[in-house]
């Protein structure tokens, strides 16, 4: 099957001379929940940003085989971007957050109004359409983030850290809540942290990558039940995928 | 309806300032005989308040024309103008020097000159007054339109925004807290750029706004009358520093943390 997404021989520099990325090869499947997994510098922000299109690669290409392409010539790229901060707008109402991407492409209010109240009531936050982001706490306006990235249903879903800044509690309860939307909207996921076990619990896959200059150093295909839970959590299998990554993340910092 | 024990002490405690202090004044003026050419007793200000209210009232009425008329350029002006700014960067590095030469030069040094180039005076005083006004305007603006948030920026070009949306939907709402407080300064400031302007333009004895009949008042020993013109001047500051803050507040009382409500 062709990959959503092909990263070809992708290296990254700045005009500083950081070297970001180098030889990137990477096939995003559809449908799997890939996660990025590495220490500080890695370049896995840096992967997601051009996934994004938010920059252009210095050498290698990035395709979407399985796209259309737009009137201009550009890939129809169909995403969302979760950022590590909820990166609201204060000044706008919660359903006016979540209306972002529909309103920029001019879409009619009529139209807009019931995707974002169905958005927020995937997230769990049907009753908040009208109240401002200062009135929310950490964890509910990452949902409004989320919300915001799936209004459009993408295809894929990006997401840098999402839950970094989270507590522990919250964190679990947006993991096995961000694992029902992927399992019912279908969508490909591209997760980046820096947590072996928020990787394990969520992915089907994970890329495993070293800094300096940013690379993949293992790629793994994470065993695990087609429905995740504390049962999952507590399990030998689990266990022994958490062993398995950390193993790679440490020869990747050694190496 | 119930006031809280603060909002009772933020009127109270001036109001009572006020008392003593002008209870002190006459007191004051009463016991130690001083010579009202010197030191007007506030009961004789408060005459001069009644009896010259017609002069005064027109005079005000001057003043207030040219200090509202500058207020609405600098803000209409300062907005357009930062905007333009970060629209184009040349723009900026073109004409920013210019703006803090404007800025730094003393509006009296330059008042003279402008009265004999522009033959209106109150087109005159309008130019003095919005040199004064304007500045804060454009920094505050500028400065607010370019401190928005990277990552929602990132999120407008993911999106395939219009620079046109950038700047409706994103750079704008983000600077209005900064542009606001820079109308608060600018409010005063264009009061003062008039009251400035007017001292020069008054002297060549074209206008007769409040300023003026300070100068006239202090030529004919009117010193009571000198007062009530000083009075009524900064009564109409600190009514359009009011003013400016009831708007600012309204328009930002829903989401900006200086303006909303807190239990805490």
């Amino acid at each position: 099957m062709r990959p959503v997404v092909r990263l070809a021989g992708i290296g990254k520099s700045y005009t500083t001379g950081t070297e970001a990325l180098r030889g990137v090869d990477l096939d995003i499947a559809q449908g799997e929940f890939l996660s990025l997994v590495g220490p500080s510098g890695c370049g896995k922000s840096t992967i997601l940003r051009l996934i994004a299109g938010l920059g252009e690669p210095t050498v290698g290409s990035i395709d979407w085989p399985t796209t259309t392409v737009d009137a201009s010539g550009r890939p129809e790229r169909s995403l969302g971007f979760v950022f590590q901060e909820p990166t609201l707008m204060p000044w706008a109402t919660v359903a006016a957050n979540v209306a972002l991407p529909l309103t920029l492409k001019r879409q009619p209010r009529s139209a807009v109004r019931p995707l974002v109240l169905d958005a927020l009531a995937m997230v769990g936050l049907a009753d908040f359409a009208d109240a401002y982001p200062r009135a929310l706490s950490g964890g509910m306006k990452m949902r409004v983030s989320i919300a915001r990235a799936l209004v459009t249903r993408p295809r894929v879903l990006l997401m840098d850290e999402p839950f970094a800044a989270l507590d522990e509690i919250t964190r679990l309860k947006l993991n096995d809540d961000l694992l029902a939307l992927w399992r019912d909207l279908g969508f490909t996921a591209v997760f980046v942290t820096h947590s072996v076990y928020e990787s394990v619990y969520l992915s089907t896959r994970v890329v495993v990558m070293a800094p300096r200059p940013g690379r993949i150093t293992a790629d793994l295909t994470i065993a695990g039940p087609e429905v995740r839970d504390d049962v999952f959590r507590t399990s030998p299998t689990y266990n022994e995928e958490c062993r398995r990554v950390s193993a790679a993340l440490k020869e990747a910092m050694a190496a | 309806m119930t006031l809280s024990r603060d909002t009772v002490t933020a009127i109270l405690a001036p109001l009572l300032v006020a008392v003593l202090l002008i209870g002190g004044w006459e007191v004051a003026v009463t016991v130690w005989r001083i010579n009202p050419f010197i030191l007007p007793p506030p009961s004789a200000i408060w005459r001069a308040l009644g009896t010259d209210f017609d002069l005064l009232a027109s005079s005000l009425g001057l003043t207030l024309a040219v200090t509202v008329s500058a207020f609405a350029l600098a803000a209409v002006g300062g907005a357009l103008l930062a905007i333009l700014f970060v629209s184009a960067r040349w723009v900026e590095l073109a004409l920013l020097p210019y703006a803090i030469v404007l800025q730094v030069t003393p509006v009296v040094a330059i008042a003279p000159l402008l009265i004999i180039w522009v033959k209106d005076p109150f087109t005159a005083m309008l130019v003095l007054a919005w040199i004064v006004a304007f500045f804060p305007v454009v920094s505050n603006a500028t400065l607010g339109l370019r401190s928005t948030d990277h990552n929602l920026l990132n999120l407008f070009q993911l999106y395939g925004a219009s620079r046109w949306q950038q700047l409706w939907l994103l750079r704008i709402p983000n600077a209005l807290p900064y542009y606001l407080a820079g109308l608060k300064i600018s409010g005063g400031l264009s009061l003062i750029g008039a009251v400035v302007a007017e001292f020069v333009a008054g002297s060549g004895g074209v206008a007769s706004g409040l300023a003026y009949r300070i100068l006239e008042a202090g030529y004919r020993l009117q010193i009571p009358r000198m007062f009530a013109a000083l009075f009524l001047i900064s009564s109409a500051g600190i009514v359009i520093y009011l003013l400016l803050s009831l708007i600012s507040h309204l328009m930002l009382r829903r989401w900006h943390e200086s303006a909303v409500a807190r239990e805490n």
